[in-house]
C-alpha cells in the first residue's frame, strides 16, 4: 500500500518550505520539520518532506533510494526521473555523486545549478564545521555525521566556479540544514 | 498648526468602488445591457478580448466587457486573471486551418484559385456612412442570401501550400519540440518562433498595427502580399494521455492571415518567398494581418537580413507588445511616488545650490 | 477575518507556489542574482506590486502576521488594497506595527525600526535590472552580470560627479551584493540603502511584470556604489518631523499652502505614531510624578 503524503498539502508544504528557506538563508542552522510524514525506507521524514515541498512535474529528479522510495516519489511528486547530470534535484541516501557530475548552471543562468539533497545520519548545531558567508552573522557551527570524507574538499575545489554551483540540503530524521554554494566551510 | 497624517485609504477605496458600480450601470431608466447582447451584437469586441485575453470563452469575454464598461484592455485583463486560476487538463493538438469551414477567404495574390474567393461578412466595401436606421432600433435585417453557401463544401487549399508545391515558398521546419508557454515560463532571448507567435497573438492590436504599418513605410525591408486571409470554424482536438487517441472537444472561429514576402536569398538559401503568419480567435482581420507583418519582420535574424527597424527588433517588440503589462506599468505612475520625489527634490535643491555657489564669484567680474 | 474559500490559500495554486519557492531558494543561494520565474497574471495590475504579492503568497503561512506599506505608510491606497487582498485570500492576521509583523511587504521604503531575524522583508520591484537606463537590452545586461562587468554603471556615476559635483541618483541607488552582483534595491530612497547592509532579516524582491525574483540573505554585505573621493552620502530633508520631532527618520514634505508654506513629517507612519505614543506616556508619567 502506498504511504500517504502531506496530511494538509497546502499548510504542510508551506511550513516545510519556510523551514527550507530559513535553512538556506542561515546556512548551518538546524531546522526541524514537523511534516507528519512516514515515508517508505530508506527515506527519513525530513528528506521526504523537502522533496514533497519542492519537486514536481517540472523538476527532473535523480535518486539512489531504491524501488519503494521511487514509487512513492513518483506518486506524490509526479517528477520525471533522470540521470544525475540532468537533474534539478538529486537525492543521495548513499554517498553522493561527485559535484562535478551535477548541473552547475551557467554564468548567465547560475540558478540552473542543481539542488543536492543528502540524507545523513545526524545533524547538530553548535560544534563541528565552522561556516561563514551570506546568511551568517559571524560564524555558524554544524556537526554532520554520515558524509563521505571527500565531500568538503570536493565542495571547496568548486568554489571558484561561483556563481555556478550546487546547493546542498542535508537531512537527518526530522531535521535539515543547508549549505548554499556561497557558504565557506572549515573543519572544526 | 495641528497636522494629522492623512488617513482613510480604506474608506476611500470602498467609496470609489461604490461609485464605479453606479457609473457602470449608468442611467437606471435605460434598460440594463445583457451579456448575451454583447456576445451577439458586439462580437468583434468579444473576439478581441478573447484573443488578447488568451481565453476562448465568448460568455466570459462578454461579461468582462460589461464589467469593464467597454474598456477592452481592462476586459482582457479580467479574462486573463480568471484564466490563470484555471486547472490545465491538457494541451490541444495544432489546429488544422486547411480543413477550416470557411466563411470568408480572400487572396490578393491570385485572381482565382481552388476553393474560390469568398467575401464573407466584411466591412471592406461598406461606405462608412452612419446608419441612422440603427439608432432607431428597428426590425432585424433581412436574412442574407445564401449564394456563397456552396463554398462551405469546397476544398480550399492554402495559398502558401500552392507555392510550396512549386518550391517557391520557404519550408518551415518543425522544431520537433513542445512549444513553450509564455503564461507559465518567462520570455528569454533569442525567442523561438512559436514563442514569438504566442506573444504576438496575445499582443495589443494597436501596437502591432503601428509596427506592421511601419514595415510598409520602409522601416524594415518588407514587400508583403496577402497570400490569403481565411476566417471560419476549425475543430479543436485533444489527446488525453489516459485515452492515447485524439478526440474532438469543440469548434472555434479563427482568422488566419498568411503574408507572402519576397526573399532575395542568402548564402545557404535560394531566392524564394517567405511567409509571415497571423492567427487570432474569432474575427480579427486587422490584428491577424498586423501580426503576420510583424512576424515576418522578426524573422530578419534567422534569414540573415539586416536588423535595423523597430519591428525587426525582437526584444523591443516582444517586451512591449503586451497591453496588460504595458497598461499596468504606465498607469502605475499614478500611484504615490512621493518618497522618491522627495529624494529628487533634495538632490535638485543641492545641485541648484552648487550651481549658484559656483556662479557667484563670476558675477564679480564684469 | 475569514478567508474566501473560493480560492486556494493565498490565491496561487500549489504548482505555482512551488515554482516560486524554487526560484526563491536559488535567489537566496546566489545573493543579488535575478532569477527568472513564470510570473502569473494576478488580479491586480502589473506594476502595482504583483511581484511582491506573488513572493508573499508563496511564503505566507496561516501563522504569519502581515504588514503592507507603500511610501512607508500602512494607509496609502495601494497598501490598503494589497492588505485587503491577503486578508481575503489568506485570512492572515495583519498589523501596522513593524515589530509585530513576521512578513512586511513594502513599496519604496524600508521601515525605520531595525528588523529582526524573525522577519522577512518583501520588496515590490518595478524594474529589477539596475543597468536598464544604461542598457535596455536584457540579453546584453545578462551578459554583463555573468561577467560582473559593471564598468558602465561606474562611468555613469562618475559622469554625474563630473557634471554636478556629486552623484545625482537619489533613489533606486545601485548596490553591490556580497561583492559580486550589482543589484537594484528597488526605488527606495538612497537614505534607506544602508539599512540593507547586513540586515538580520531576510530580504526578498519580486518583479512580476519583468518576471524576476532576487534576494539578499541575512547579514550579507550590501554596499552602495561610490568612489573613494566621493563616498556614498544618503540624503534626507534637513528638518525634524512636525509630529514626533524625529531628526533621524526619512521625511515627507507636505505643502501646506500656495505661498511656499511646507512642513515635514515622518514617511514611516508606524515609527512616527509609536514615537508620539511613547512621548505621551512619558508626559503622562511626568505629570503623575
Amino acid at each position: 500500500m502506498m504511504r500517504p503524503g502531506f496530511a494538509d498539502p497546502v499548510q504542510d508544504a508551506q511550513s516545510c518550505f519556510r523551514a527550507v528557506l530559513e535553512a538556506l538563508s542561515r546556512p548551518g542552522r538546524v531546522q526541524t520539520l514537523a511534516s507528519g510524514l512516514t515515508p517508505p525506507a530508506p527515506l527519513h521524514p525530513a528528506t521526504a518532506a523537502v522533496l514533497l515541498t519542492l519537486a514536481d512535474a517540472e523538476t527532473p529528479l535523480h535518486h539512489d533510494a531504491g524501488a519503494e522510495a521511487d514509487a512513492w516519489l513518483r506518486f506524490h511528486c509526479g517528477c520525471p526521473m533522470t540521470a544525475a547530470g540532468s537533474a534539478a534535484f538529486v537525492l543521495a541516501v548513499t554517498p553522493p555523486p561527485a559535484l562535478a557530475t551535477l548541473q552547475a548552471g551557467t554564468d548567465e543562468e547560475p540558478e540552473r545549478g542543481a539542488t543536492l539533497v543528502i540524507q545523513v545520519e545526524a545533524l547538530e548545531a553548535g560544534s563541528g564545521w565552522r561556516l561563514r558567508g551570506p546568511g551568517i552573522e559571524a560564524e555558524h557551527r554544524l556537526a554532520v555525521r554520515g558524509l563521505p570524507d571527500g565531500f568538503l574538499a570536493d565542495r571547496a575545489a568548486r568554489r571558484g566556479l561561483f556563481p555556478r554551483g550546487v546547493d546542498v540540503i542535508l537531512c537527518a530524521g526530522d531535521r535539515i540544514a543547508a549549505l548554499p554554494r556561497t557558504t565557506l566551510i572549515e573543519e572544526g | 498648526m495641528a497636522y494629522v497624517a492623512v488617513k482613510g485609504g480604506e474608506r476611500a477605496i470602498g467609496n470609489a468602488h461604490a461609485w464605479l458600480a453606479e457609473t457602470r450601470r449608468g442611467d437606471a431608466a435605460v434598460s440594463e445591457l445583457e451579456v448575451a447582447q454583447i456576445g451577439q451584437q458586439l462580437g468583434l469586441a468579444v473576439d478581441r478580448v478573447m484573443t488578447e485575453g488568451s481565453c476562448h470563452d465568448r460568455d466570459l469575454a462578454a461579461l468582462a466587457i460589461k464589467q469593464s464598461k467597454g474598456d477592452l484592455i481592462e476586459a482582457a485583463f479580467l479574462l486573463r486573471a480568471y484564466r490563470t486560476t484555471l486547472p490545465r487538463f491538457g494541451y490541444a493538438e495544432p489546429l488544422d486551418t486547411a480543413a477550416m469551414l470557411i466563411r470568408r477567404r480572400v487572396s490578393a495574390t491570385y485572381k482565382d484559385l481552388p476553393g474560390g474567393q469568398v467575401l464573407g461578412p466584411t466591412f471592406d466595401y461598406t461606405h462608412r456612412l452612419l446608419d441612422f436606421a440603427l439608432a432607431a432600433a428597428g426590425e432585424p435585417p433581412a436574412p442574407a442570401p445564401e449564394v456563397e453557401a456552396e463554398a462551405e463544401d469546397a476544398v480550399a487549399p492554402r495559398v502558401t501550400e500552392l507555392l510550396s508545391r512549386e518550391g517557391l515558398m520557404r519550408r518551415e521546419e518543425d522544431a520537433a519540440q513542445e512549444p513553450a508557454d509564455l503564461t507559465r515560463q518567462p520570455l528569454s532571448f533569442p525567442a523561438a518562433r512559436s514563442t514569438r507567435l504566442q506573444n504576438l497573438a496575445r499582443g495589443d492590436e494597436g501596437f502591432l498595427l503601428g509596427l506592421g504599418y511601419s514595415t510598409q513605410r520602409g522601416y524594415g525591408n518588407s514587400h508583403p502580399f496577402v497570400g490569403e486571409i481565411r476566417q471560419g470554424s476549425v475543430t479543436v482536438c485533444l489527446t488525453p494521455p489516459e485515452l492515447g487517441f485524439e478526440i474532438e472537444i469543440g469548434e472555434i472561429e479563427v482568422t488566419e492571415c498568411q503574408m507572402v514576402n519576397q526573399f532575395h536569398g542568402s548564402r545557404s538559401e535560394p531566392p524564394q518567398f517567405t511567409r509571415g503568419y497571423g492567427l487570432v480567435l474569432g474575427h480579427g482581420e486587422r490584428k491577424a494581418m498586423s501580426m503576420a507583418l510583424v512576424d515576418r519582420a522578426l524573422m530578419a535574424g534567422e534569414l540573415g537580413e539586416d536588423r535595423t527597424a523597430p519591428a525587426q527588433d525582437e526584444e523591443f517588440v516582444l517586451l512591449h507588445s503586451d497591453n496588460v503589462e504595458a497598461t499596468g506599468f504606465v498607469e502605475h505612475l499614478k500611484l504615490p511616488h512621493y518618497v522618491d520625489f522627495q529624494s529628487e527634490l533634495e538632490v535638485v535643491r543641492l545641485m541648484r545650490a552648487t550651481v549658484a555657489s559656483q556662479a557667484e564669484p563670476e558675477q564679480v567680474e564684469p | 477575518m475569514n478567508r474566501d474559500e473560493a480560492y486556494n490559500f493565498a490565491y496561487l495554486d500549489e504548482n505555482t507556489k512551488r515554482m516560486i519557492r524554487r526560484a526563491l531558494l536559488k535567489a537566496v543561494a546566489i545573493p543579488g542574482h535575478q532569477v527568472p520565474f513564470g510570473a502569473r497574471e494576478m488580479p491586480l495590475p502589473y506594476g502595482w506590486g504583483t511581484g511582491g504579492i506573488q513572493v508573499t503568497a508563496a511564503v505566507l503561512g496561516a501563522g504569519d502576521v502581515l504588514k503592507v506599506i507603500d511610501q512607508g505608510a500602512d494607509d496609502t491606497t495601494n497598501a490598503v488594497s494589497i492588505r485587503r487582498f491577503f486578508n481575503r485570500v489568506a485570512g492572515v492576521e495583519t498589523t501596522t506595527h513593524t515589530g509585530d509583523a513576521t512578513i512586511i511587504q513594502t513599496r519604496h521604503r524600508i521601515p525605520e525600526a531595525a528588523l529582526t531575524e524573525a522577519q522577512i522583508l518583501v520588496y515590490q520591484v518595478p524594474m529589477p535590472e539596475p543597468l536598464f537606463r544604461l542598457e535596455p537590452r536584457l540579453a546584453e545586461t545578462k551578459r554583463m552580470h555573468a561577467l560582473a562587468d559593471y564598468g558602465l554603471m561606474h562611468v555613469k556615476l562618475y559622469e554625474d560627479i563630473a557634471r554636478h559635483g556629486h552623484i545625482a541618483t537619489s533613489y533606486s541607488y545601485p548596490v553591490m551584493v556580497d561583492g559580486r552582483y550589482l543589484m537594484s534595491p528597488s526605488p527606495i530612497p538612497a537614505f534607506d540603502n544602508p539599512k540593507m547592509d547586513r540586515m538580520p532579516a531576510l530580504q526578498l524582491f519580486g518583479a512580476g511584470r519583468e518576471k524576476r525574483i532576487y534576494a539578499v540573505p541575512p547579514y550579507t554585505e550590501v554596499r552602495s556604489l561610490d568612489f573613494e573621493d566621493h563616498p556614498f552620502r544618503p540624503h534626507r530633508a534637513n528638518a525634524s518631523c512636525e509630529l514626533c520631532g524625529s531628526r533621524s527618520s526619512y521625511l515627507d514634505e507636505v505643502v501646506t499652502d500656495d505661498r511656499g508654506g511646507r512642513m515635514f513629517v515622518c514617511s514611516d507612519t508606524d515609527y512616527c505614531e509609536t514615537r508620539q505614543e511613547d512621548q505621551q506616556t512619558e508626559n503622562a508619567k511626568g505629570e503623575a510624578a
